[in-house]
């Protein structure tokens, strides 16, 4: 069992890699704790893959000393570490039965025959496979063959680590749910470490305990799910998690007033030391903005009101500037004039991108 | 719902019917025409029935002794060729390089014997293998070897398979290399994953997934191998003797040096139907060769 310490880790592709661009993975420090449920959230090409793939040891890094529980395991290659990764698309050995395919790690490591036996009919109860051992592997759909290649990952009973790199791509839609919450009991029923990939923020929600954001080759946030849609640590999070995503307008920030054009917003903590020159933005999720009668609170201009089903949103203009808000049940609005209420406490201002803690505060 | 029978889409079908007549049935039939009569010249034909056949197919006469003794020859040299060209094939594929500049420099260079025509081949090793003059046949003997490829049996065809090898592996080679090429990078990944060794990853993953240009690659060297002529004929003319004569070139002797048009006919037939046959065999047996196919719709 393995805590997995990434110390200065960083990755390029290229041979001689100068400025920040030239990597694919920035520099990163962060601990996988052993056993947790960790999401890997991130649009393509954030370097989630690579990352991966460096834990497994598929690609050596550039930079930086990976540990197992302390021990020093960057050059080691990926069979000798205790590490289980599931691809995107369903990888079997097309000639085998899927019993020799649930063997194969196994045989390759020189167990004897009985232990193997042992060993691949436990698994494959948990999988739910015992009646369709004695099938070629490569007849199977693509969710069958997905548990497959995560069997062959859970038949060693020294893999500290599951890693899955966005393993549902393939699968349909109404197996997807299924699979992952297979998942998530093997998670509980076995002391796993599990790292998931994925690009879609629902996933990554549901299976996590802590999500991992990750944006243009570096972490932009660790967190529980809570903590991530309650305080991105950056604008980028903010768009990224939530549907609609977070409103985030330019302001002028003055002490514990920030202003959107002439608009004043009153802040719940004061930002006395903002850095002079960065791009100053107020973030607020939409669920923390509510639409009023016109007169009440900041001043908007409604452009539109969509319903998605288990709320009405408004797209409404503030001081020249789009942003979205809820509309509560029984609102009547009479032309597009209309007010806006904030929650103060869930009001974030951001530097450069990033968020800025705030001084004081009303509790 | 009435459709309206229309037959004029035959019509789209008609050229190829026409192309196929002339290309294959009038000429076919033409031979089986031959095959059943004798002729004594002057354009004189007489009705033998079955008599040819009856005769090819019986190895104590003279025309099926020299039909038996080439059909071996035959098989013998395709034999030796698969056994040499798959193997030989599949460690070149391997071997090549998978990406970069040198993918691009070690496919011209590998596809440069496939582009020379067959007599050109033939003419290439007759003079590279002289003992007055070729650079391999002189300096074999200068090594102390004793090498002649027109009086020593042997000599003959060795030269002939190495010649072949020379001038096919890269086909079969390329073929593989097609094969391996469109194995995604996954499954590498997985072997390493489950800790395979380099031999299992070439039995579990690479093979199979070149089973199927495989088959081809055998299918079109085995077709192509038993039907050889050009280069043995321009090579060694089928000798020492009849060391080196094959069907094919039996056949051209039998046709147009004794003009038996009946015999030749006979025997040209029965080597067509052989070379089918042979075909259909080895792709049954590679097609069901440990797989259930069929179910291929369900996944990926
Ligand atoms: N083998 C490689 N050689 C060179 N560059 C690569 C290689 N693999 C990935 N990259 C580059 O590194 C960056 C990160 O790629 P990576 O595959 O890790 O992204 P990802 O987050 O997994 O994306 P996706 O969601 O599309 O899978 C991308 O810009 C990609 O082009
Ligand atoms: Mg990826």
């Amino acid at each position: 069992m393995a805590s997995i310490t990434l110390d200065h880790l960083a990755h390029a592709y290229r041979p001689d890699p100068r400025d920040p661009q030239d990597y694919a993975l920035k520099e990163i420090n962060h601990v996988w704790r052993q056993g947790g449920a960790y999401a890997l959230l991130g649009p393509s090409g954030c370097g989630k893959t690579t990352l991966l793939n460096i834990i497994s040891g598929l690609v050596t890094p550039t930079q930086g000393r990976i540990l197992f529980d302390g021990k020093d395991v960057t050059n080691l290659p990926t069979e000798a570490r205790n590490i289980a990764q599931v691809f995107q698309f369903p990888v079997v050995y097309d000639t085998m039965t899927v019993r020799e395919n649930l063997a194969f790690p196994l045989k390759n490591r020189h167990l004897p025959r009985e232990a193997i036996a042992k060993r691949v009919e436990e698994i494959a109860s948990r999988l739910d496979m015992t009646r369709v051992l004695d099938r070629k592997a490569s007849n199977l759909t693509a969710d069958a063959k997905q548990k497959i290649s995560l069997g062959r990952g859970l038949v060693r009973s020294d893999v500290a680590a599951i890693l899955f790199d966005e393993p549902l791509t393939v699968i349909d839609p109404h197996l997807k749910w299924q699979l992952r919450s297979t998942l998530k009991e093997l998670h509980r029923a076995l002391d796993l470490t599990m790292i998931y990939v994925t690009h879609d923020q629902t996933e990554a929600l549901t299976f996590a305990d802590t999500v991992v954001v990750m944006h243009d080759g570096a972490v932009v946030q660790t967190g529980t799910p809570e903590e991530l849609f309650e305080r991105p640590a950056h604008t980028f999070v903010g768009h990224f998690i939530g549907s609609p995503g977070m409103n985030v307008l330019p302001v002028r920030v003055d002490g514990a007033t920030a202003h959107i054009g002439d608009v004043a917003v009153r802040l719940a903590r004061a930002y006395p030391a903002l850095p002079a020159g960065e791009k100053i933005e107020l973030g607020v999720r939409p669920e923390f903005a509510t639409l009023a009668r016109a007169g009440t609170g900041l001043p908007v201009r409604v452009k539109r009101i969509d319903d998605i089903g288990r709320a009405r949103i408004a797209r409404v203009e503030i001081a020249g500037h789009a942003a979205a808000a809820m509309v509560p049940d029984g609102l009547a609005l009479d032309g597009d004039r209309a007010g806006l209420a904030l929650e103060t406490r869930q009001i974030h201002i951001y530097a450069g991108g990033v968020l800025v803690p705030g001084e004081g505060g009303v509790g | 719902m009435d459709k309206p029978v229309n037959n004029r889409a035959w019509w789209l079908v008609a050229p190829v019917f026409a192309i196929v007549a002339f290309s294959a049935i009038i000429p076919i039939m033409t031979v089986v025409n031959y095959s059943v009569q004798d002729t004594f010249g002057n354009n004189q034909f007489f009705w033998n029935g079955l008599g040819w056949f009856q005769e090819l197919l019986d190895p104590s006469t003279e025309l099926g002794g020299r039909f038996f003794d080439a059909l071996w020859r035959n098989l013998l040299f395709s034999g030796i060729i698969l056994a040499i060209q798959v193997p030989l094939g599949i460690l070149v594929a391997l071997s090549m390089p998978r990406d970069g500049w040198r993918v691009a420099a070690t496919l011209v260079l590998m596809a440069l014997p496939l582009l020379i025509p067959w007599n050109v081949v033939g003419t290439i090793w007759q003079v590279f293998a002289r003992a007055d003059i070729g650079l391999l046949g002189y300096g074999l003997n200068a090594l102390g070897i004793p090498y002649n490829y027109t009086g020593d049996t042997l000599s003959a065809w060795i030269t002939i398979v190495v010649m072949d090898v020379w001038h096919w592996t890269s086909l079969v080679a390329l073929l593989c290399y097609a094969g391996l090429k469109s194995i995604p990078d996954a499954y590498y990944q997985a072997a390493r994953i489950d800790g395979a060794s380099r031999w299992a990853v070439f039995t579990t993953i690479q093979l199979p997934k070149m089973k199927r240009v495989l088959l081809i690659a055998v299918l079109l060297r085995f077709m192509d191998s038993f039907m050889i002529y050009t280069e043995p004929f321009v090579l060694t003319g089928g000798g020492p003797g009849n060391a080196t004569t094959f069907l094919s070139i039996d056949l051209v002797k039998l046709a147009l040096g004794q003009f038996d048009l009946g015999k030749a006919a006979a025997m040209s037939l029965v080597y067509n139907l052989i070379v089918l046959a042979l075909c259909w065999v080895f792709y049954t047996v590679m097609t069901h060769s440990g797989s259930e196919r069929p179910e291929q719709g369900s996944a990926a």
